[in-house]
């Protein structure tokens, strides 16, 4: 059985509201047949495939993995308050993640980390997580260490990762937002 | 001087014209070992990887052939499961990647061989899901193993059925611990298993036997395969065999990842040989040689350490910081451990307060909240920390960040305690002067160069 994935692809931006298509439904099937001895197991990548089509998890994605897999809702709900990467409202269309442990803290992340706050207009939110832009284009937030220490300070922009970024690279790295 | 590595695992990795498709893979002699292995039968398999002496790469530097013999596949009535571990989160690990992007099939084939040596049948390789990447790369590569026949049903013809799948994590570092794996693989919180049973392969994934292992443990399977378990047990040191990744960030000219026998390096040598010595001319000040959750070394210190001689005898030996051996039992001689391989060093600029802060906050936000200590302990470090690091320390800090840290090692249901309350009953034990000087500073002036490293 081939197990060939389109999607993988970080949509921060949402919205939560779009079709739900032949081709999410047969991949959210392809997913399930992974886990043959219990379909619990797929609520995990089930919640990747919806937050990366729709961009977050909201009471809909929630309602129809619970559905997919015969769970309660709350046996999904709790999963997305408990992992850091899944989120409850959209981010921006770039979102950054900047490296904060000791490594990349060592290797100047904080001072990346102010550059891109600066470059994106971005003020501290109300809420927990990353802070978004008011025009949804940008969201920024740190992370963990992302296994590659050697050569910090490291940043994850959707799903492109970026090596050594200082002061400069944060620069370019904006203006290349498009 | 420069060192030559030793690369076994790291064999074709960042070799000009290498690339990571199966056609390369098997021009270089890739899944021939997987048809020696097939020929020679599990229990054959599990022999040699017990002769190999190889300890898991992934931390706790337990024996494989023993974790491997937990489980009979002769006896089991249950199926038995095999997951890969591929969360890679320890801060200053970064060698299972090195192999996920570039070498994916050597983790395929080792995989195959463990699971084929322990009669599984279906395998999962749990991926943290910030190796966005790396996910896809392993995904084509289980494809392309597929449909060369080394996966699936009546593999290679030998009546042999076996599935892989790529099980992706969603940020929470505590999905690292075995049990917590498990739990999120059976689409659960990652909360950590109550011990006993102390191994999965008592009662693991879907209550039934499983083995747990590391991707640079797995890939050593196939070269143990490939030279034989003597062979293997021969390169490094008696009870320290096989090579070890060592991942080396922080104030070093070049930082990176290297393969060396393990032992045969001593810290000194890793540090000015291989990585150029300290940059900007500064001073080596701190390591941490195992992963951040190793308790901190300080330079000059002089470390008593009982070594077998050649005549087998135990003597003891006074060691200094830069002669200490990079291998598990030396680092576990000298108060740490050697961990996940990852060396993070640290020059007389950087401020300990600082540093720990940063640690510390580190494990205030991976605590999965399961046991007292850990939820509300290291949330206290992590503001006493703070406190400190911001100009508000108060005298009697220090102490009081001792007795919470002992407070919590030893006290939890799995060793994400331990692995918080190490570094802060090290650094406090070792560098408490600049504590206590920084406390006697207080105010807004203490705040200096905090911002690169708080938050
Ligand atoms: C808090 C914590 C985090 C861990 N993180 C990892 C990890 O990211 N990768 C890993 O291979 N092992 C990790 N481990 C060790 C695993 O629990 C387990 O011992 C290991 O995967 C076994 O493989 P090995 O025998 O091949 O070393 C962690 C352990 C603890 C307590
Ligand atoms: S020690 Fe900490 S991480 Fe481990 S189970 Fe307890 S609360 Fe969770
Ligand atoms: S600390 Fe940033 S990648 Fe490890």
């Amino acid at each position: 059985m081939s197990t060939a994935l389109e999607v993988g692809t970080e949509n921060c931006a949402g919205p939560e509201t779009g079709e739900i298509t032949p081709a999410l439904e047969k991949q959210a099937t392809e997913l399930i047949a992974r886990y043959p001895v219990s379909a619990r197991s797929a609520v995990m990548p089930l919640l990747h495939l919806w937050q990366e089509t729709f961009g977050y998890i909201g009471p809909r994605g929630v309602e129809w993995i619970a559905k997919k897999l015969s769970l309660q809702e709350i046996q999904v709900l709790e999963l997305v308050t408990f992992y850091p990467w899944f989120r409850q409202r959209p981010y921006g269309k770039f979102h950054f993640r900047v490296c904060r442990t000791l490594p990349c803290a060592l290797g100047g992340a904080g001072k990346t980390f102010a550059a891109l706050q600066k470059l994106m207009g971005l003020k501290p939110g109300a809420h927990e997580g990353a802070m978004v832009s008011a025009d949804g284009r940008f969201s920024l937030e740190y992370s963990e260490c992302l296994a590659s220490c050697g050569t910090a300070p490291v940043v994850l922009c959707n799903d492109n990762f970026h090596e050594k970024v200082d002061e400069k690279k944060a620069t370019e790295l904006v203006g290349g937002c498009s | 001087m420069a060192r030559r590595e030793y690369r076994l695992v790291f064999k074709n990795i960042d070799v000009r014209g290498y690339t990571r498709d199966i056609a390369c893979y098997q021009k270089h002699g890739g899944y021939e070992i997987l048809k020696k292995g097939l020929a020679m039968g599990g229990a054959a398999i599990r022999d040699e990887v017990k002769k190999s002496q190889l300890r898991g790469r992934g931390g706790a530097g337990f024996p494989t052939g023993t974790k491997w013999s937990f489980i009979d596949p002769a006896k089991t009535t249950k199926p038995i499961y095999l997951i890969c571990n591929a969360d890679e989160s320890e801060p200053g690990t970064f060698k299972d990647r090195q192999i996920i992007h570039k070498d994916p099939h050597q983790l395929v084939e080792g995989m195959i061989l463990s699971c084929f040596a322990n009669g599984v049948k279906l395998a999962y390789l749990y991926i943290r899901c910030e190796f966005t990447e790396g996910w896809k790369i392993m995904e084509k590569a289980l494809d392309e193993a597929r449909a060369a026949g080394f996966l699936g049903k009546n593999i290679l013809k030998t009546g042999y059925d076996l599935e892989i799948y790529v099980h992706r994590g969603a940020g929470a570092y505590i999905c690292g611990e075995e049990t917590g794996l498990i739990e999120s693989l059976e689409g659960k919180r990652a909360y950590p298993r109550i011990k006993p049973p102390y191994f999965p392969a008592v009662l693991g994934l879907y209550m039934c036997p499983t083995i747990v292992n590391n991707v640079e443990t797995l890939c050593n399977v196939k070269h143990i395969v490939e030279m034989g378990g003597e062979a293997y047990a021969k390169i490094g040191r008696p009870n320290n065999t096989g090579t070890r990744l060592l991942c080396v960030s922080g104030d070093v000219v070049r930082p990176g990842y290297y393969e060396f026998p393990v032992g045969e390096l001593t810290l000194g040598q890793l540090i000015n040989d291989v990585c150029g010595g300290i940059r900007n001319g500064n001073r080596l000040k701190a390591v941490i040689p195992g992963g951040s959750s190793a308790k901190v070394l300080k330079a000059g210190e002089v470390y008593k350490i009982k070594e077998k001689g050649l005549d087998g005898k135990m003597s003891d030996k006074e060691v200094g910081l830069e002669d200490l051996r990079l291998d598990f039992d030396t680092l576990a001689a000298a108060g740490s451990m050697a961990g996940s391989g990852g060396v993070i060093v640290m020059d007389h600029t950087r401020d300990m307060v600082e540093c720990l802060a940063n640690i510390s906050a580190f494990y205030a936000h991976e605590s999965c909240g399961q046991c007292t200590p850990c939820r509300e302990g290291v949330l206290w470090l992590k503001k006493i920390l703070g406190r400190i690091a911001e100009g508000h320390g108060r005298e009697d800090d220090p102490a009081l960040l001792k007795e919470v840290a002992d407070r919590i090692a030893g006290r939890t249901i799995c060793a994400f305690g331990e692995a918080a309350a190490w570094p802060v009953q090290s650094f406090i034990a070792k560098f408490k002067a600049e504590f206590s000087a920084r406390i006697a500073r207080n105010g807004s002036a203490s705040r200096h160069d905090t911002i690169s490293l708080l938050h």
